[in-house]
């Protein structure tokens, strides 16, 4: 028999969007638990010392989205986070070219120039309608999407948010933004450049972490999701947590258990114990059973339903459209620890692209076969990659004169299919081994000697992030961000305020409004939901800007 | 006094701006050409993105040419006694091998500047300041068995700051820096004299040295940062905002310097400064030290306080107020900042306010956005301390970051 406590709420997964709401709730006056089932706090924002000296960024890897309204409200700065923003990103082509992008606008425009001078100010065109659709979407993120179905007047008062929004863009920019939400990336780019490296280097954004490819409707849209974001107000700026993303779940930690919270690792959620149509509290794997009238489940809502909750205790309908929720693994990672920088042969010396992002994609041709491969359940043979070398900027990754290295590949499956049959039994040593191979292969048409410069290498298909970290079928987003399942459609429609069918019972990760990323605005609304609901409301901040961007 | 121009030399053209002694690297970084005056020397504003110079100064380690400072050495068994008589605060205090911080005011009791002492031996000093004060010190020398010398164009000064800065030194091979604590000074090899002193609030040191060894210390720092401590150069724009984060006054920007001003009444006491501590009224005569009893019996009439301010816009150039529409002051200085995700400010408002009174205060911000104007009213609350703070900066020793 294991432990029993009592608590006002509690919050299954101290991933980073279960500590924000749980910081919430436990500011407001609520005696909170996180429950983590891993012996460390982090989610997929963790940092982990997997050889010695080197510190692993080895999920999630860099931070744009996380908000930083909640940022400042947290005080996470406070509690140690630093979020330090890095510049530049350049694509190589495979015949030893490449082409760079700066934040420097001439000097965009410079690099632009060598490859098309027609590209040049079509880049400023295509810049101009990005960001009017990235401020479109931008003050929906701390917000609740609207139930189009209700008549409660807050449900109205979002509508009529909503509409006013759509009205004030007026109808030219209405039609971009329709053929933006449902376009693919790669028509979206045609339309506006000619060169294929150009356009390769772009469409990037649009297929991270998605089961799409660049020629599929709807990534015109996750391009936009990777925009949204911001370092210091400067939209679609990317940068690293000093110490590796961990230091965020680290920060939302300290302010948790400073705000009277508590952590309890090493035992995840068996069950949420639900009576009556109300949950009362969850059974851990270990025996212990902690009771609480609100309970935040920080799991994907795949997870937390099919796996943690009777499918006798739900609505039939409700389990059917979370069956059908698209949460298919598209992504791999490669964390190598490496004993010196690998040369670059196609880069200046020094340059300021060895801090930013670097891929290999030539054309959109290659990224849609890229894609190819992975609809029939193999790894690309030339699979996208993002790479990064955060050691380059921060100092406490890897030791002096040595660097660490972190390689995101498109597109890896979850079910990996051999000889025609496809399952994630299929993943061991070998393949796994073969998967790493296919991203050395294209590693080294940028720098020939990484494979030399190899200490230590942890590769990471979506079966891994499902076993360790949880997210089932190991997508990044906890659920693709199609438009289909976004705003009142997410996760499911009728249930997209981060509640569920059970009384008291809430979904607080990414699996909910507005998506996946390293954001916590998934948890910051839902503790706004959970404390409007026990008429706390008021404790949380306004976060709305007093100017409409 | 400058030597004048040799004939076998280039005539000398006093409207040219000057070049420092690292102008050939400062130069050759600067991507942008992208410079300033700083006092008549030509100073990187920003070498190739101000971001990115900004954060090296919080993340990695950066190195600014602080060679335009004004340095004036003083020297002589009275030389100490000459600075007691000019600055508040007491310079016995400040023992060999260690750097103090320091106000001077005029007759009146108003600042004339502020700066730093380094003191290099028992007799032997260097004021740093961003004013000239050459005549100014020589007017209280007077009678005194000291000599003051203008070093400002003879000597030049390097700071490296940031969490890596002291890595930085110990594998340019500078020895037994690991004792050093802040505002501690050695001459740490024959000719180069190495503080723990800085204008960032981070870990930091500052170099002075002759102007022919400028290039030698430069290219070794280069040579022991650049790859494994990221160091990289930065400009004045990235050192405004540190300076604003950590909650530094600039003169002419949050004060006006007494001796720089032509209108009445726009000098402040080192009490209406915050420095209030500093004043030593004990340690015998000193210039506006009349004055000062009497602002203090009086009482302030102004504070210069530093604000969080809601909302991310900078307040820049934003009236202050209490209630319901009091003004009570001005904000003088204001930054987003990035590191403590703060909108913060330093602010001049009329004494008490600020002080004993705190409560209520909002500024009007002024926002441009792409042509049009926005005014928001956003609630400002007074910080006490440093706005930036981190205990790296004060570990002794230093860790690597």
């Amino acid at each position: 028999m294991g432990k029993h406590d009592k608590y006002d709420a509690i919050v299954a997964g101290a991933g980073h969007n279960g500590l924000t709401t749980a910081c919430y709730l436990a500011k407001a006056g609520l005696k909170t638990l996180v429950i983590e089932k891993n012996d460390m706090i982090g989610g997929a924002a963790i940092s982990r010392e997997l050889y010695e000296g080197w510190t692993y960024s080895n999920c999630s890897y860099v931070c744009s989205l996380l908000r930083q309204e909640v940022i400042r409200d947290l005080e996470l700065p406070r509690f140690g986070l630093q979020v330090v923003p890095y510049q530049g990103s350049v694509s190589f082509h495979e015949d030893g070219g490449y082409f760079s992008s700066y934040d420097d606008h001439h000097a965009f425009r410079r690099e632009v120039a060598r490859f098309s001078e027609k590209d040049v100010d079509a880049y400023d065109r295509y810049s101009q309608l990005v960001m009017r659709q990235c401020r479109f979407i931008r003050p929906f993120l701390l917000r609740t999407a609207p139930d189009p179905t209700t008549l409660r007047p807050r449900d109205i008062g979002e509508l009529i948010f909503l509409a006013k929004r759509i009205h004030d863009l007026g109808q030219k920019e209405v039609g971009e933004m329709v053929r933006f939400w449902t376009m693919s990336v790669g028509d979206f780019l045609d339309e506006h450049f000619e060169t294929p490296i150009i356009k390769a280097a772009m469409a990037g954004s649009g297929i991270i972490g998605t089961g799409l490819g660049v020629y599929s409707p709807g990534t015109a849209y996750v391009l936009l999701h990777h925009y949204m974001g911001d370092v210091d107000g400067s939209i679609g700026a990317w940068g690293f947590a000093r110490g590796a993303m961990g230091a965020i779940t680290k920060a939302l930690g300290a302010a948790f258990k400073e705000a009277g919270g508590e952590i309890t690792m090493g035992s995840g959620v068996n069950e949420f114990l639900i009576k009556n149509g109300k949950v009362s509290g969850v059974a851990l794997d270990n025996g212990d059973e902690y009771h609480a009238p609100i309970i935040a489940s920080n799991m994907d809502v795949k997870r937390t339903v099919l796996k943690h909750i009777g499918r006798e205790k739900l609505p039939a309908d409700y389990v059917r459209s979370v069956e059908r929720f698209k949460i298919r693994g598209s992504s791999g990672k490669l964390n190598i620890a490496l004993d010196s920088l690998p040369k670059f042969p196609a880069l200046p010396n020094d340059n300021l692209m060895f801090s930013g992002d670097m891929s290999c994609s030539s054309s959109l041709q290659n990224l849609e076969m890229a894609y190819d491969d992975w609809k029939d359940g193999r790894f690309s043979k030339k699979p996208f990659f993002d790479m990064l070398i955060p050691s380059r900027i921060d100092p406490t990754l890897a030791p002096p004169g040595k660097h660490m290295m972190s390689v995101f590949t498109q597109y890896c499956p979850y079910d990996l299919n051999v000889d025609g049959v496809r399952s994630p039994d299929n993943w061991n040593e070998a393949t796994k081994k073969a998967f790493a191979d296919s991203v050395y292969d294209r590693l080294e048409i940028v720098c020939p000697d990484i494979r030399d410069r190899v200490l230590h290498a942890e590769v990471r298909t979506p079966l891994d992030i499902e076993n360790e970290v949880g997210l089932t079928e190991g997508n990044i987003f906890q659920g693709e961000l199609t438009f289909d399942q976004l705003l009142f459609n997410r996760p499911v429609p009728g249930y997209a305020q981060y509640n569920t069918p059970i009384d008291g019972l809430f979904i607080v990760g990414s699996s909910t409004h507005p998506g996946g990323g390293v954001m916590a605005a998934p948890g910051a609304n839902a503790a706004r939901e959970i404390l409007r609901r026990i008429g706390k409301g008021k404790s949380m901040p306004d976060f709305n800007p007093k100017i409409a961007a | 006094m400058r030597k004048p121009a040799k004939k076998t030399e280039k005539r000398f053209t006093p409207q040219k701006t000057q070049t420092t002694p690292f102008h050939p690297r400062t130069n050759q970084f600067n991507l942008m050409q992208n410079w300033d005056d700083w006092a008549g020397y030509l100073a990187a504003n920003v070498y190739e993105s101000f971001e990115k110079e900004y954060f090296a100064i919080r993340n990695q380690s950066t190195l600014l040419d602080i060679s335009p400072m004004c340095k004036y050495r003083i020297k002589g068994p009275d030389a100490r006694k000459v600075l007691d008589r000019v600055v508040i605060r007491n310079v016995k205090k400040i023992r060999t091998g260690r750097v103090g911080y320091t106000l001077w005011c005029d007759e009146e009791g108003m600042t004339i500047d502020d700066g730093t002492i380094f003191r290099f031996g028992k007799q032997d000093f260097m004021l740093l300041c961003a004013e000239h004060m050459y005549s100014w010190l020589q007017d209280a020398a007077w009678g005194y068995d000291v000599e003051v010398i203008d070093e400002s164009h003879n000597i030049c000064g390097l700071a490296l700051q940031g969490p890596t800065s002291y890595s930085v030194i110990k594998e340019a091979g500078f020895k037994g820096v690991e004792t050093m604590k802040p505002f501690d000074l050695r001459e740490v090899e024959p000719g180069l004299w190495l503080s723990r002193t800085g204008y960032t609030g981070d870990l930091g040191y500052e170099f002075l040295t002759e102007n022919k060894n400028a290039l030698k210390l430069w290219d070794r720092l280069w040579k022991a940062g650049r790859q494994n401590w990221g160091l990289i150069p930065i400009g004045l724009e990235a050192l405004e905002l540190v300076r604003l984060e950590t909650g530094f006054i600039a003169p002419g920007v949050d004060f006006q310097a007494a001796h720089a001003v032509s209108r009445v009444g726009r000098g402040r006491t080192p009490f209406e400064l915050g420095f209030g501590k500093l004043v030593d009224f004990n340690k015998g005569h000193f210039n506006g030290r009349r004055a000062l009893l009497e602002h203090q019996k009086n009482g302030k009439r102004y504070n210069l306080v530093k604000l969080d301010i809601e909302d991310k816009y900078p307040a820049d150039s934003s009236y202050v107020y209490v209630g319901k529409e009091k003004h009570i002051g001005f904000v003088t200085s204001a930054a987003w900042s990035p590191t403590t995700k703060r909108n913060i400010a330093l602010a001049e408002l009329e004494a008490p306010y600020g002080d004993t009174i705190r409560d209520g205060i909002w500024v009007e911000v002024y926002v441009d956005k792409e042509g049009k104007w926005y005014r928001i009213n956003a609630k400002a609350t007074v910080v006490d301390g440093s706005f930036f703070s981190n205990p790296r900066t004060r570990q002794t020793p230093p860790g690597p970051f």
